[in-house]
């Protein structure tokens, strides 16, 4: 059974936005401070450090979650994304991303990593949600600028335009 | 905030859990999803010696029916929980009650037993245990037994877990012909920690009320052949036996308010979905 002494250095082999990777960590570092400070990709924020803000949201496996309750060594083996994995290099910015431009879903961007990993999660999984379940999965994130207007309208026109899309096919 | 050092067991099999709880004499934690133990660690209000984390324990990752109930291993999430497929039909309470635990962020990672064992009295999933009387399968290197919520929740945050032993599973009992269910909280934003969670089953003439976030413990009650003249009577006397406290929060007196109030609304519902 693996057993990590807490000083010993882990070497954790693991996929970065699509690319392999290698880093090594304590077993007490957070995947944040991980991610930020060994991988260099300071996509992701960090904000409250107990999971409350959101700031810190990357998708592990596909899936959202605070890299703020994640040890770095938890993700050897698998699959992280973090916001700097959305657009590729043709596109400067995903469709969502445009959205948050252009619809003022920032004002000093803290918050939006965060929220665009987890939007990105929800509308794959869900494509047409209403706007309450919008508001709702935005819940597990704090924005101290934009009101959340801006974001949910972002959000919301980003869903209209993929629906209108499949709608035209 | 960051936490302290700790060495990490990465368990790969419920038996390798179990010996490296048994080993490290009582400062061992189980990390399951981590959503409440890493944000007490980063707080430095847990230090544990020794982290044994059974996330990837495959064997612990199961939903399955036994009997007249739901099975929940220690590693299955609430996601797993909210998104399996008999949960509407068979367990309508917990179909009600999961969407205001947390966040789709938190469930992705967090599990069902990791709430029972953290046991806050204001968390859904125990009440939902206590409400439907369930039970939790407590294993160490000692042996297994079974609790039932009431034998197992013992207070704040305390649970009749001993040091050695792993929440290995969670039973919820299935909906019965004829009963009906409801839920609903008042927490400050959606997905934050209620102030005040209450949860009703009803049944031909037995009336079931669970309340959360008053008393240091999820509690329930039951009438017979409750109507709705003395339901205010009734409902006001549970809320000064339940006590309660003020806090940042809330006050005493307004979750008592709720009681009355959130209590009268389940309850009337839970009698009208019977079926
Ligand atoms: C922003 C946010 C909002 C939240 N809102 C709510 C809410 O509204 N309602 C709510 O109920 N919860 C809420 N939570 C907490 C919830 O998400 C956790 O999932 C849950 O409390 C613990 O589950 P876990 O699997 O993450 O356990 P962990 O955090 O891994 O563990 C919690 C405790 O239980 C022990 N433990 C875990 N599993 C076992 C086991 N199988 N056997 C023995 N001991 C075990 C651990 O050692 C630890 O002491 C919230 C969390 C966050 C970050
Ligand atoms: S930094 Fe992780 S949720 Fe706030
Ligand atoms: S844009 Fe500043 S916190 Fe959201």
């Amino acid at each position: 059974m693996p057993k990590l002494n807490q000083d010993s250095l882990q070497k954790i082999d693991f996929t970065l936005n699509g690319v392999a990777e290698t880093g090594t960590a304590e077993p007490r570092m957070l995947l944040s401070d991980f991610l930020r400070n060994v991988m260099g990709v300071t996509g992701c924020h960090v904000g409250c450090e107990h999971g409350v803000c959101g700031a810190c949201t990357v998708q592990i496996d596909g899936k959202a979650q605070r890299s703020c309750l994640t040890l770095a060594v938890q993700v050897a083996g698998r699959k992280v994304d973090t916001v700097e994995s959305l657009a590729g290099r043709e596109n400067p910015l995903t469709d969502l991303q445009q959205a948050f431009k252009t619809h003022h879903g920032l004002q000093c961007g803290y918050c939006t990593p965060g929220i665009l990993m987890s939007t990105s999660e929800f509308l794959d999984r869900n494509p047409n949600p209403t706007e309450e379940e919008v508001r709702d999965m935005l819940s597990g994130h704090l924005c101290r600028c934009t009101g959340y207007a801006g974001i949910v309208n972002a959000i919301m026109a980003t869903i209209e335009e993929r629906q209108g899309k499949a709608a035209a096919e | 905030m960051k936490p302290r050092k700790f060495d990490l067991v990465r368990a790969e099999s419920t038996a390798e859990a179990l010996a490296a709880l048994s080993e490290s004499g009582g400062n061992a934690k189980i990390f399951a999803g981590g959503q409440s133990l890493m944000a007490m660690m980063n707080l430095r209000l847990a230090d544990p010696d020794v982290m044994v984390d059974i996330s990837q324990v495959t064997e612990l990752s199961y939903l399955k029916e036994v009997g007249d109930k739901l099975e929940i291993g220690a590693a299955a999430t609430q996601v797993e929980l909210l998104s399996w497929p008999g949960l509407a039909e068979k367990l309508p309470l917990l179909h009600q009650a999961i969407p205001h635990l947390g966040h789709f962020q938190t469930r992705n990672r967090g599990t069902i037993c990791g709430s029972l064992a953290h046991s806050d009295p204001s968390s859904e999933l125990p009440l939902c245990l206590a409400t439907l009387e369930g039970e939790v399968v407590l294993r160490s290197v000692r042996g297994e037994r079974v609790l039932s919520a009431a034998d197992f929740q013992l207070g704040m945050m305390t649970t009749a877990r001993e040091d050695d032993e792993l929440i290995v599973a969670a039973r919820y009992p299935f909906k019965k012909p004829g009963e009906g269910f409801a839920f609903t909280e008042v927490a400050q934003r959606r997905g934050d920690f209620a102030i005040t969670a209450v949860a009703a089953v009803a049944s031909g003439d037995v009336t079931r009320l669970g309340v959360g976030g008053v008393a240091d413990k999820p509690t329930a009650k039951n009438w017979t052949n409750l109507s709705d003249d003395n339901l205010d009577e009734e409902l006001n006397a549970f809320a000064w036996e339940l006590g309660g406290s003020d806090d940042i929060h809330a006050t005493a007196k307004y979750r008592r308010e709720l009681v009355r109030r959130l209590g009268r609304r389940v309850i009337e519902e839970a009698k009208a979905c019977r079926s």
